[in-house]
């Protein structure tokens, strides 16, 4: 099985990685606040509103 | 259906926004959202085929590009990665946008991506029914597709990191951690597992050999199921389910852990694919070791998910895409128990090898993977297509249902199958000799592919009505790319 030879260190490699990513997160702040996120993303509005007829006359207009 | 959507003036609107910020992309949204419809139902079609072929093998008049061998890797690549990946790419690249406020990164990139895929898709629908393959499940196809593969992905992970990187937001939302873990590791799994000797245009030969393959195939094949079916999957149910809801995940810290353990722990789950084999006897007990440990995450991040609703639980009677959202997750905690039981080495010992791993497989890829993203796309396509809702919400609530019973009679029929074979496989005469002949389990396991049938055909039941539904809701209006939101200075 030569091939884990290959297989745990890459595994050992990523996972180093993804402890130096999340200790770079953590030190950069992005888990500071743990609470306001979630509501954060229910403000961004994406409804569309159905307002054809105007945008048709903002694209005739030019 | 417009796939491409007229080529709007995305000046007009920008003009008009009183910030100025211009617009997002939705051109790319819409064409994924779109095609993830399209390759869902050619996919299962495929799906339902071969289901048929259990039944009657002469199906297909014997025609060999037809044959069960020929069309199960064509469904299973489908369905992953046509279906699935068409609804990972709308989905994270509105996700990325909407909550980094801020446009692609790259408009040129981001539709080399779209019909890079597109073109991979095509290759791989007329390459494995000629027979053309790796043998690799889950990555049989040829080298050239594989090199064209990593230059889409590539692409991809420039426009999703690119658009990272250039955010006006300072927080980096849960979803974009779970979207952006599932590009890097499938980049890394492509290359490893891909690695080949070609010999001619359309034949290589894999640069492993024997139990060798065996171990990179399958740490390649659990991880693709880990994070191309499962952390991608997991970035749609964090914006989706909270959005839909209206209200926000029931514990953001959660889903962070949620995120951070499932990725620390994944990696060396894939040896169970390989009980009782030629692998070393401790790479089968550490594959089954992790596999067990992965249980406290997936179902963390499925409580998480639920219990986002604690307090509305009213909204699940009227919404059917809520509804599509919170029983994919049911789904999802049904599965991630079910695995780590099955890659126990003693149940094992009866589940390997019968029908009670394609029923395991179907309940993670009906239920969570098909059921998470229907529920996405009837969110984004009206929101696409400048509309409140789906044309028809009462169509939406028949699919949901009839792909809940389809999912439910697919299931159970493979259960029962499966844990009849296994029976029947290990009986043993008091002389020693076996109790059955094989032919005696296929016998025995006849009505319940009848079922599956039945089962697989009501869920592509379901995926017709959303065409229907789609159209309905595309037809006679215009495709809208939203403008982007100023930020307010208090969330800065």
């Amino acid at each position: 099985m030569d091939i884990l030879y290959l297989l745990v260190p890459l595994s050992v490699v990523i996972v180093f990685l993804i402890g130096v990513v999340f200790w770079m997160a953590l030190r950069s702040g992005q888990f500071d606040d743990l609470e306001g996120p979630g509501f954060k993303v229910l403000l961004d509005d994406d409804m569309a509103r159905p307002e054809l007829p105007k945008s048709d006359a903002n694209k005739a207009e030019p | 259906m417009r796939v491409r959507g007229p080529r709007r003036a995305d000046n007009e609107g920008n003009r008009n926004n009183m910030a100025n910020n211009g617009t997002y992309n939705y051109t790319v949204v819409r064409q994924f959202a779109v095609m993830t419809v399209i390759w869902g139902i050619v996919g299962m079609l495929v799906g339902v085929i071969i289901a048929a072929q259990f039944i009657w093998p002469d199906l297909t008049y014997g025609v060999p590009w037809l044959s069960f061998g020929r069309l199960r890797p064509l469904h299973t690549n489908a369905v992953i990665f046509a279906f699935g990946g068409s609804a990972l790419f709308a989905t994270s690249y509105y996700v990325v946008q909407r909550t980094c406020n801020v446009r692609l990164f790259s408009d040129g990139l981001a539709a080399f991506t779209f019909w890079g895929w597109q073109l991979v898709i095509v290759l791989a629908a007329i390459t494995l029914p000629l027979g053309i393959t790796t043998s690799k499940e889950y990555a049989e196809l040829e080298w050239p597709i594989d090199v064209l593969i990593t230059l889409v992905w590539v692409a991809y992970a420039v426009v999703f990191f690119g658009t990272l990187w250039k955010r006006k937001t300072s927080h980096i939302y849960v979803a974009n951690w779970f979207f952006g873990g599932f590009i890097l590791t499938v980049a890394i799994l492509h290359l490893v597992n891909s690695a080949a000797v070609p010999v001619t245009f359309w034949k290589s030969y894999s640069a492993y050999a024997g139990a060798q393959d065996a171990m990179v195939q399958w740490w390649y094949g659990h991880n693709a199921v880990g994070f191309f079916l499962t952390a991608g999957f997991l970035g749609m149910m964090y914006y989706f389910v909270p959005k839909q809801a209206g209200r926000p995940i029931y514990s953001y810290r959660l889903s962070v852990v949620h995120f951070w353990a499932l990725i620390f722990t994944y990696m060396w789950a894939g040896p169970h694919h390989l009980h009782y084999t030629a692998l070393p006897d401790w790479t089968q007990s550490l594959g089954m070791i992790f596999s067990l440990i992965l249980l406290a995450p997936s179902w963390g991040g499925m409580i998480n998910g639920i219990m986002t609703l604690s307090g509305a639980w009213y909204k699940l009677r009227e919404d059917p895409i809520l509804k599509f959202l919170i029983v994919s997750l049911s789904f999802y905690g049904m599965s991630t128990f079910e695995g780590p039981m099955m890659s126990i080495k003693t149940v094992n010992a009866l589940s390997h090898y019968t029908d009670w791993t394609i029923g395991h497989v179907h309940s993670g890829a009906l239920g969570w993977v098909g059921m998470i993203s229907i529920g996405s796309i009837y969110y984004l396509l009206p929101r696409l297509f400048g509309q409140t809702q789906m044309a028809s919400m009462r169509l939406v609530t028949l699919h949901f249902w009839v792909a809940t019973i389809g999912i439910v009679l697919y299931i159970a029929a493979m259960w029962i199958a499966g844990v009849t074979q296994g029976l029947m496989w290990r009986a043993v005469n008091p002389d020693g000799t076996l109790t059955y002949t094989f032919v005696e389990s296929t016998k025995a396991s006849m009505p319940f592919y009848y079922i599956r049938l039945l089962g697989g055909t009501l869920y592509l039941t379901g995926m017709l009505l959303m065409l229907v539904n789609m159209i309905k809701t595309i037809a006679g209006h215009k495709a809208v790319d939203a403008p982007i939101p100023a930020i307010t200075p208090a969330h800065a």
